[in-house]
């Protein structure tokens, strides 16, 4: 009686193409990710209306014009020598606050370059004024 | 004359690939988890570059404002004007499920100071939030 040989099914998932497709959506993901993170420059800007009378002894101006020269107190100076001067002055003078006042036609390179300077300087207390105008 | 020391153990030289699935499982699950997409590019900019960098606190809570050297403004994947920016910026705020944490700028390193100034004094007529700016840059090699 052969009839009676019954065909057993078989129920389970085939797992052996499992670690493919994990791989496949890992190698997809992969390639999504982006990992690079956002960097720069943070500063906090005051808000409006926000006027503070500063005593004159604890403000240095720090000009920029359209060249990306740098003027500090009167003074011309390179870029790179900013940190030095700040650092010195910072020694001096803890409460120091640097106004950076930048021309309007001032590159936006320069300013980050004088911030970045400022940064380095370890200069917390930046006042941004507003451009020349012509 | 029984040689017989000259029998060689074989050494298993095959790796276990048993735990295989579950390694990579883990990694999916990593990287799904930890995948951003990127919503929008604004406009091409050449950012500047600097040393003293910090790192953005996520990229839930920011608000990219693009703008090139040509006085363009993009937020959103969008051009605007800069009179519009306190409107757009002003509902992301107030979102409850992600409020605006810090206002990521992507200008051009040709850009002009008092165009930037402009979007600068916007920003600071939204308050809160939007006056944590940060400049994006690259990291400057030495």
């Amino acid at each position: 009686m052969m009839v009676e040989k019954k065909k057993k099914r078989t129920s389970e998932i085939p797992t052996s193409s499992l670690a493919d497709i994990a791989f496949l959506m890992l190698i997809f993901f992969l390639v999504t990710t982006t990992i690079d993170v956002d960097k720069g420059i943070g500063l906090v800007l005051p808000p409006k209306g926000e006027t503070k009378e500063v005593a004159k002894k604890n403000i240095m101006n720090l000009l920029v014009n359209a060249k990306g020269e740098v003027m500090i107190d009167e003074q011309i100076v390179d870029m790179p020598m900013i940190r030095n001067i700040v650092q010195g002055k910072l020694k001096e003078n803890p409460n120091l606050i640097v106004s950076v006042k930048t021309d309007a036609a001032t590159k936006y390179r320069h300013y980050i370059q004088v911030l970045d300077q400022l940064k380095q300087a370890n200069a917390t207390r930046i006042s941004i004024a507003e451009p020349e105008r012509r | 004359m029984a040689l017989k020391f000259s029998k060689k153990t074989k050494a298993e030289t095959g790796i276990p690939t048993a735990s295989m699935p579950d390694i990579i499982f883990m990694l999916l699950i990593f990287f799904m988890v930890s995948t951003v997409f990127k919503e929008f590019r604004g406009i091409p900019v050449r950012l500047p570059a600097a040393k003293k960098i910090e790192k953005l606190p996520g990229k839930r809570n920011v608000a990219y404002i693009w703008a090139d050297d040509r006085d363009r403004v993009s937020i959103d994947d969008k051009f605007v004007e800069i009179s519009e920016i306190r409107r757009i910026m002003d509902p992301k705020l107030r979102d409850e499920i992600a409020p605006l944490r810090v206002v990521s700028m992507k200008i051009d390193e040709r850009a002009r100071m008092g165009f930037i100034t402009k979007i600068q004094e916007e920003l600071r007529e939204t308050g809160g939030a939007a006056l944590n700016v940060n400049y994006s840059t690259k990291t400057a090699s030495n």
